[in-house]
């Protein structure tokens, strides 16, 4: 790398770096330090008062324990299940795999209004899955919770297993070694980079759950997250939310700190194939195979189709009234217009998320020289992640507050919408994209350089047709995620033009069973199409991939 | 690379900075002029997330004021109260409805509102403007009231409860699911009701009686009238539930118990500091014209406050308004809500 070269790519990598950092100081740091800072003062200035009151009392560890174990939990059994999911969605072939992987990624974008209900449906004394006495506890919130996050184990963990070279595993084969020493010896450090991140998503995901931990877990059961929008919305007790917040935030660090000791421990270059590596299922794929069934039957599909099967309950018996309510607004939007809202919505949120998260994961893929340059970087992957598990009340307060003159003045805009759902998005985009750009091997990119490849070369021809497969994942969960995002929304959306998680729980809130069955005929609706945006996705992603 | 490194270490720097900017937001304090109300071509309308009206019903106020008008919908009344309270200093709009008695006390309190007094409120409802004189204005009320599902209790021919002392008996064991007062506003309400019913000394008391005789409590008003209710399509298991005086009118086997039930008014107000006081009072004007009074049961299913304006057929066979609903006032409810929630919450959850 010559000096001049690297004066030339200065102000190319100043964008790179700027402009993401820059829109998550506007629209999530900020926001989030102002309204905290607000908890450390009372009328007469500083004061830690109100928060170290509520920082040694009894009630907010019990709540710190409880977020802790169901999180915890959550994920264990998430990725316990995830690996076999993602082993035979991925690795394996078999027909009707593709319409398989996008069904598993439809659960992670439902309301979770909608999910909780429809547990709560299978669940309850009178409900099918009663005799369990599950009705309202913790193991029915873990149940939602891993119901919610398995398909991110499964993909993240899927994509990179699909690009590892068979040649290695079959190389210790060749040299007598047994499968479950290649697994632990060849495979599983192999995917640790990408488990550890599945695994500090889930856990992020699980830890600030809301609506299915009020729904499921009864009266009794309280998560910092619940807890912060119990304190802020309904009592505007700041300085309880920021104590709060606070532990939420260490909560959060200590998760991404634990996943980046991880990663950065197993993470090595890898040896990736062009192409997805894949073979017909066998034999000895059946207790792979079996896990991922029961898991797919029992805990997937048998909710989603509760939800389908109350959605086609009508006054006059078992129809599609229901559906051809949606398109009756009775004097306001109709179920259609707010899908037609949620879909431009998600257009330009996608949009801003992949652009701003092409940057982010391409700046966090770089090998820095020196420590420092890579501490840097760690830390700037961790700061990347943290709008997953900070409250979206906390944001949606915090608006409020900072966006509030020019040239912020946007607390009644439609655009913070598209922007709030990006933030939310951004840390999947970035999780989707890293692991396969940071596995590339840097021989690579040097080989070129030293071909006479200009930068812009190595970028087009090393790095693009080996990331594309996750670029078609990142687009996937930006527009899924951003079409399911009901928390950062509900305080934003506007009540002549909302979106479609919105509506359906302004009809789920309202009495009469043709409310109750329009918002799961919604419901239907929004996972029909979170299922073809996925599938779309995976259809996009792997033939574009070329072989070196 | 070094540039590359001191670059983000300007980023964090510039990061730092904004933290430290977001201590100092706080902007000089709007000042309600006592001359001529402010006026613009845009209004902002701030509700609550049931706010709900005809499209053509908007359009025309659009068309008759000239406005171009934004509605925001950021939450329950709750959450609305505590966001106008947070953006005192620079207004979220110009209007606010859907603030009820529950946080009435707590908006007046904090200064957030301009007094105005409508020349469109009707006679009929100076009887709901006791708590809030000049500061807000009613809009609707309506009753929050524990349901029953008539056919269940016909068919195990067992008499239909009436009162709240009713609910402790041994044969209503089991059958109850409200929401919790902690995290639903119906829920809020009929603790308050338990509290007009049975004084500050005796409430508690009454629901440790109503714990030991079985009563379900859960999150909200979605998951105990669609989930747990028997008398709605999901079917529950439980044929009593906390709901209001108007859900019978839209689940025509269900029916109201007139004497648990908690008044709930719901108000609209000019926010202090707004850029369009002229379009603030329009707006209030225009939610207590015949027109959107009208639509009130319909589209918020909630009684209107113009009593002259007549209830739609099902309403007045079913979701008759209650006589004498319990109430309590709307300062004592603000200055002991948190007191009696981690009271009940103690009591009740444990």
């Amino acid at each position: 790398m010559t000096l001049r070269r690297d004066h030339g790519r200065t102000w190319v990598w100043a964008v790179i770096a700027v402009v993401p950092v820059a829109f998550l100081v506007i629209f999530f740091v900020w926001p989030v330090a102002a309204l905290v800072a607000r908890g450390f003062f009372d009328a007469s200035g500083f004061s830690l008062v109100g928060v170290s009151e509520v920082m040694v009392a009894p009630r907010t560890w019990r709540i710190v324990g409880q977020t802790l174990a169901q999180a915890a939990v959550a994920t264990v059994l998430a990725v316990l299940l995830g690996i076999p999911g993602a082993y035979v969605l991925y690795r394996t072939r078999f027909p009707g795999r593709t319409a398989l992987r996008a069904l598993v990624a439809v659960p992670f974008v439902l309301p979770s209004v909608v999910v909780g209900v429809a547990f709560r449906s299978l669940l309850t004394e009178s409900g099918p899955l009663g005799f369990l006495g599950l009705g309202e506890s913790f193991a029915a919130v873990v149940a939602a919770l891993v119901f919610f996050n398995y398909s991110v184990v499964v993909r993240t963990v899927g994509v990179l297993w699909s690009r590892l070279d068979r040649r290695v595993s079959e190389a210790a084969r060749s040299l007598g070694a047994s499968r479950v020493r290649v697994w632990w010896t060849v495979t599983l450090p192999a995917l640790a980079p990408a488990i550890a991140s599945a695994s500090a998503l889930t856990f992020l995901f699980c830890a600030s759950a809301f609506a299915v931990v009020l729904i499921l877990g009864g009266s009794g059961w309280g998560t910092i997250e619940t807890e912060i929008w119990y304190q802020t919305t309904q009592l505007l007790d700041l300085p309880a939310a920021a104590a709060l917040s606070v532990l939420q935030l260490v909560v959060v660090a200590a998760a991404l700190v634990a996943a980046d000791l991880t990663r950065s421990r197993q993470e090595r270059a890898l040896t990736l194939a062009g192409s997805p590596v894949d073979h017909r299922l066998r034999r000895g794929d059946a207790p792979a195979a079996v896990v991922t069934a029961v898991v797919v039957v029992g805990l997937l599909l048998t909710p989603m189709l509760t939800l389908v099967w109350r959605s086609l309950q009508t006054a006059g018996g078992i129809g599609l009234g229901n559906y051809a309510l949606l398109a009756v607004g009775d004097g306001r939007p109709s179920v259609w217009e707010a899908t037609a809202n949620s879909l431009v919505t998600a257009v330009v949120a996608t949009a801003i998320a992949l652009t701003l998260g092409v940057m982010v994961s391409y700046l966090l893929s770089r090998r820095p020289r020196s420590v420092a340059g890579r501490r840097l970087l760690r830390w700037a992957d961790a700061a990347f992640m943290l709008p997953l598990g900070i409250s979206a009340v906390t944001v949606g307060f915090g608006f409020l507050i900072t966006l509030n003159r020019p040239p912020f003045d946007l607390r009644s805009s439609w655009a913070l919408i598209p922007i709030a759902q990006a933030i939310v998005a951004l840390p999947l985009v970035v999780r989707s994209l890293l692991p396969t750009l940071r596995a590339i091997n840097p021989r690579l990119q040097e080989a070129a350089a030293s071909l006479g490849a200009a930068p812009a070369r190595v970028v087009a021809t090393i790095d693009v047709p080996l990331a594309w497969r996750g670029f078609g994942l990142a687009a996937g969960f930006a527009f899924a995620t951003s079409l399911g995002e009901f928390g950062a929304t509900t305080f934003l959306a506007r009540p002549d033009r909302p979106t479609l998680p919105v509506e359906i729980f302004r009809l789920i809130s309202r009495p009469g069973a043709e409310n109750l069955g329009m918002a799961l005929a919604a419901a239907v609706v929004l996972a029909a199409l979170t299922a073809a945006v996925m599938a779309v996705a995976e259809y996009l992603g792997p033939k574009e991939a070329t072989s070196w | 690379m070094k540039k590359t490194m001191s670059m983000i270490a300007a980023l964090v720097a510039l990061t730092a900075t904004a933290v430290a900017m977001s201590g100092c937001t706080a902007a000089p304090a709007p000042t309600t002029s006592a001359s001529a109300p402010t006026q613009s071509t845009k209004l902002t309308v701030v509700t609550h997330d049931s706010f709900n009206l005809d499209k053509k019903t908007i359009a025309a106020f659009k068309a008759q004021t000239g406005y171009e008008v934004t509605f925001v919908a950021p939450g329950d009344a709750g959450t609305v109260v505590n966001q106008l309270v947070l953006t005192k200093d620079s207004p979220l709009g110009d209007v606010v409805y859907g603030i009820d008695n529950t946080f009435a006390a707590r908006a007046i309190d904090a200064g957030v509102l301009s007094p105005y007094t409508s020349p469109a409120l009707p006679a009929s409802a100076k009887a709901f403007t006791a708590d809030v004189a000049d500061q807000l204005t009613p809009v609707d009320y309506g009753d929050v009231c524990i349901n029953a599902d008539t056919t269940w209790f016909a068919a195990k021919k067992l008499a239909v409860p009436q009162t709240l002392d009713d609910l402790l008996k041994p044969e209503y064991k089991g059958l109850l699911v409200v929401a919790s007062p902690a995290t639903s506003s119906p829920g809020l309400a009929f603790l308050m009701a338990t509290i007009a019913a049975k004084g500050e000394a005796g409430y508690l008391d009454y629901w440790t009686a109503l714990k030991s005789n079985g009563v379900k409590v859960v999150k909200g008003w979605t998951e105990a009238y669609t989930v747990e209710f028997s008398g709605s399509s999901g079917k529950g298991a439980r044929p009593l539930v906390l709901s209001y005086s108007s859900s019978p009118a839209f689940e025509p086997k269900t029916e109201n118990l007139n004497q648990t039930c908690f008044r709930q008014v719901e108000y609209a107000g000019v926010i202090a500091g707004a850029q369009n006081e002229v379009g603030a009072r329009a707006f209030i004007d225009f939610m207590l014209s015949h027109d959107v009074q009208a639509q009130i049961p319909e589209q918020m299913y909630m009684y209107p406050v113009d009593s002259s304006v007549t209830l739609p057929a099902d309403w007045a066979k079913k979701a008759a308004k209650v006589d004498a609903p319990f109430s309590l006032p709307s300062a004592q409810i603000n200055a002991n809500r948190d007191k009696w929630i981690k009271a009940w919450t103690a009591a009740v959850v444990g």
